[in-house]
């Protein structure tokens, strides 16, 4: 067992621990902070099915933001789009036999890497462009975009430029799956491709990148309008009545 | 044209977001409150020597209790989608004034002192101690927003900049830096029972005087009943419909609805209040202590329904806030809320908007409107921005656009709306809300209304439209005062009840009918 197949092993496992363990902690912590009063942005849904419709458009179709800014939506939703499909295509290197639609979408979520490099293209020259986007840009904010740009950059260049061994690539993640290392191909591309990856994991929860579970917890979006019809009291108010 | 220390923004050619230009509101800072302004509503006098710490406490306090301001302080990405929606920017060029730019005041903080990455690489994620500098910075800037939610429609994640603002005043309250006009009417409030501050007497005479008024110009005798045990129907306005011009054209005119209709009502001299401004300032327990006044009303007069008067914040806290703070509402499981709720009617809202009161009146055909009385006018109607993203009417999402304006086509032959991207969800607020209606804050407050203006002055020149109709009385106070400032006359500010109030046919009894035949002719206007 090499040193590399040692060392990128445990960060893997230890870049997992953070991810699920960091998002745990964060879904627990919005979960049980309250909401005290009725504040979703009307004209809002008055049922729960009306909600999740609601945040079903927010989540797939970015609809606030398409009201907002036909160029951050664009390009954003091409990024975010993209890289569902490449983080789905991404599957086969974790299921054996392999998933037969994850088979027929490799195609797509081979292209899409190109898309997701072009919709974060245009995000960051936004940074650049546009002053009032530049003026509320800090550096991890650019870091960010840098971060995904080389992930995507490397990930592409495995694939069509000089290519990795990637059964190789594919024994190594099934055996930390099931705690029986398997030794780790060595080319540059794929040990940069998967440091940041690690990264990218590691620095979610603590991140711009929560986001991800935030919108489902933002009171605007996910409540109810219904205060004339329901009492809806947090804990900490009721306890000024006693 | 009012005398201006500043420069009136100029119309835009074409609406396309304003160019950067820091620093340019920074200047602008309204009256601090004083400490016994302060003491009255529970906060600390004058800013306290430990402000840092206590600070960071009530931020921490804050995040615990309010799940809204802990994911927005994590969620925001700066995508830019926020920057060019608030009226304040558009209308100032200041930066600081861009909402997510707002909300950075606190967020680095936030970074600073909560999150792992800001404790550690502070410079990397822009966190920042909360240095006296930025103290001041919260000041002025929390106070150049008006919680108009604008912002949080357009906002990917639905990052609401008003719930930021509160909590930055709460905090700036909490360590003693309170804002002197908005802490000041919320004194009086608890003490008098309005904001303005008006006793009992005084309230009963201008009520027999508008009485006086409407007899002789109508012959119809039409009464404004105070304190009466056992009406049906209590009546919370705004204190401003009392005495302000033009908002007591609306009281005159839901009097007269009421009279038509011949519903039992009346005023309360103890709630004589709907506005709540405990909500301005973020402070749960200054605004429940406030409409607890309505709760007690209620009880004492054993009214069986709660209609409120024209106003955007009060109606988004009536509407929103009463159930969960008051128990004026439906579906209370708890001793507190039943106590109230069984003696309220269930066949109506509680609370209810003066509009649908209105609205269902005329649906069933029992309000009849001379429409060409309202001939003289071309309206259109503004939507606050309180009405507008904080509530509803009617058991419809949307309501709140809907009703207002079909009640104004049933009482108006001519109206056209503002441009679709500055009404509805997307409206632009007046300029004044949110604790901002103040003189010390005139340059923000004509700055901010540019927007407003601009589409108004559009259907003005397309349309020769020459009123603006209203249901909220800082709409009202803010835009009597700026319209000048644009080159428009006051006049074309009023309420939607006016409109009601001039259209209305009144049953006039037959003895009186002959006196007043004159004074009705006068009464067109």
């Amino acid at each position: 067992m090499s040193f590399l197949t040692v060392l990128y092993a445990c960060l893997f496992y230890a870049a997992t621990a953070i991810l699920v363990g960091g998002l745990a902690y964060k879904i627990r912590d919005y979960s049980r902070t309250p909401a005290p009063l009725k504040i979703p942005t009307t004209p809002a849904p008055t049922t729960t099915g009306g909600v999740v419709f609601r945040m079903a458009r927010e989540v797939a179709l970015f609809e606030s933001l398409f009201k907002s800014n036909k160029w951050i939506w664009v390009f954003g939703y091409m990024f975010h789009a993209a890289l569902a499909l490449v983080l789905m295509r991404h599957l086969r290197y974790f299921t054996e036999p392999v998933w037969s639609w994850v088979a027929w979408i490799q195609p797509f979520g081979t292209y899409a890497g190109f898309a997701m490099l072009a919709g974060l293209g245009g995000l960051w020259a936004r940074r650049f462009l546009v002053d009032r986007v530049r003026y509320i840009s800090t550096p991890s904010d650019h870091l960010m975009l840098l971060l995904l740009i080389m992930i995507g950059s490397s990930g592409l260049g495995m694939r069509f430029v000089s290519h990795t061994d990637i059964v190789g690539v594919k024994n190594f993640f099934l055996g930390l799956m099931t705690f029986s290392w398997q030794p780790l191909p060595t080319d540059p591309a794929l040990l940069v491709h998967l440091a940041l990856v690690a990264l990218l994991m590691v620095i979610f929860p603590i991140s711009k990148l929560l986001h991800v579970p935030g919108i489902f917890f933002s009171p605007t979006r996910n409540q109810k309008d219904d205060p004339r019809e329901r009492r809806h009291l947090a804990p900490w108010a009721a306890e000024l009545e006693k | 044209m009012a005398a201006a220390k500043f420069e009136v923004p100029a119309f835009r050619e074409y609406p396309v977001p304003p160019v950067v230009k820091e620093g340019t509101m920074a200047h602008v800072k309204s009256f601090p409150a004083s400490a016994p302004i302060q003491e009255a509503i529970g906060f600390p006098g004058e800013l306290v020597e430990d402000w840092h710490d206590k600070a960071i406490a009530k931020m921490g306090d804050l995040l615990g209790k309010y799940r809204s301001l802990k994911v927005f302080m994590d969620a925001c990405v700066h995508c830019g989608a926020c920057t060019d929606k608030c009226h304040y920017f558009i209308g100032t060029n200041d930066p600081k004034n861009m909402p997510v730019a707002r909300q950075e005041l606190m967020r680095k903080v936030y970074r600073r002192h909560f999150t792992f990455a800001g404790k550690y690489f502070p410079s990397l994620v822009g966190a920042a101690d909360l240095t006296r500098e930025l103290l001041d910075e919260w000041y002025t800037y929390y106070y150049q927003c008006s919680e108009c939610r604008r912002c949080s429609v357009f906002c990917p994640y639905g990052i609401d900049t008003a719930e930021v603002t509160m909590a930055g005043r709460e905090i700036l309250d909490s360590v003693g830096y309170g804002q002197k006009y908005t802490n000041e009417i919320m004194g009086k409030l608890h003490r008098i029972g309005n904001n303005l501050g008006l006793p009992g007497p005084a309230l009963e005479d201008t009520l027999l005087g508008l009485e006086e008024d409407i007899l002789d110009d109508t012959g119809a005798p039409v009464k404004l009943p105070l304190d009466k045990q056992g009406a049906e129907v209590l009546l919370i306005t705004p204190s401003a419909d009392f005495f302000s011009e033009p908002h007591v054209e609306s009281l005159i005119g839901y009097a007269k609805v009421f009279h038509a209709a011949g519903v039992n009502w009346t005023l309360s001299s103890t709630a004589s209040e709907a506005g709540n401004f405990g909500m301005f300032i973020g402070s749960y327990a200054n605004m429940r202590r406030a409409a607890l006044r309505i709760r007690q009303a209620a009880l004492e007069l054993g009214v069986k329904r709660i209609v409120v008067g024209e106003c955007g914040h009060a109606w988004r806290v009536a509407y929103s806030f009463w159930n969960t703070l008051t128990g004026v509402g439906a579906g209370g499981a708890d001793p507190f809320s039943i106590e109230l709720q069984k003696q309220l009617d269930p066949r109506y809202p509680a609370p209810q908007h003066i509009c649908e009161f209105t609205y269902d009146l005329i649906q069933q055909g029992k309000l009849k409107f001379d429409k060409s009385a309202n001939d003289h006018r071309v309206v259109t109607f503004h939507d606050s921005c309180n009405v507008a993203r904080g509530s509803r009417m009617s058991d419809m999402p949307g309501g709140q656009f809907v009703i207002p304006r079909e009640i104004i086509k049933a009482v108006a032959n001519n109206f056209h709306d503002m441009a679709a991207d500055t009404i509805g969800e997307a409206t632009f607020c007046c300029g004044g809300g949110g604790g901002i209606l103040t003189d010390d804050l005139m340059e923000v407050r004509v700055k901010g209304a540019l927007p407003r203006m601009e589409a108004f002055n559009n259907v003005v020149q397309e349309h020769k439209v020459n009123f603006m109709a209203l249901i909220c009385a800082i709409c009202k106070a803010q835009f009597t005062k700026v319209v000048p400032y644009y080159g428009f006359d006051m006049s074309m500010i009023g309420g939607v009840h006016q409109l009601v109030s001039t259209a209305i046919v009144l049953e006039v009894p037959e003895e009186a009918d002959q006196e007043v035949a004159a004074g009705a002719e006068a009464a067109e206007d």
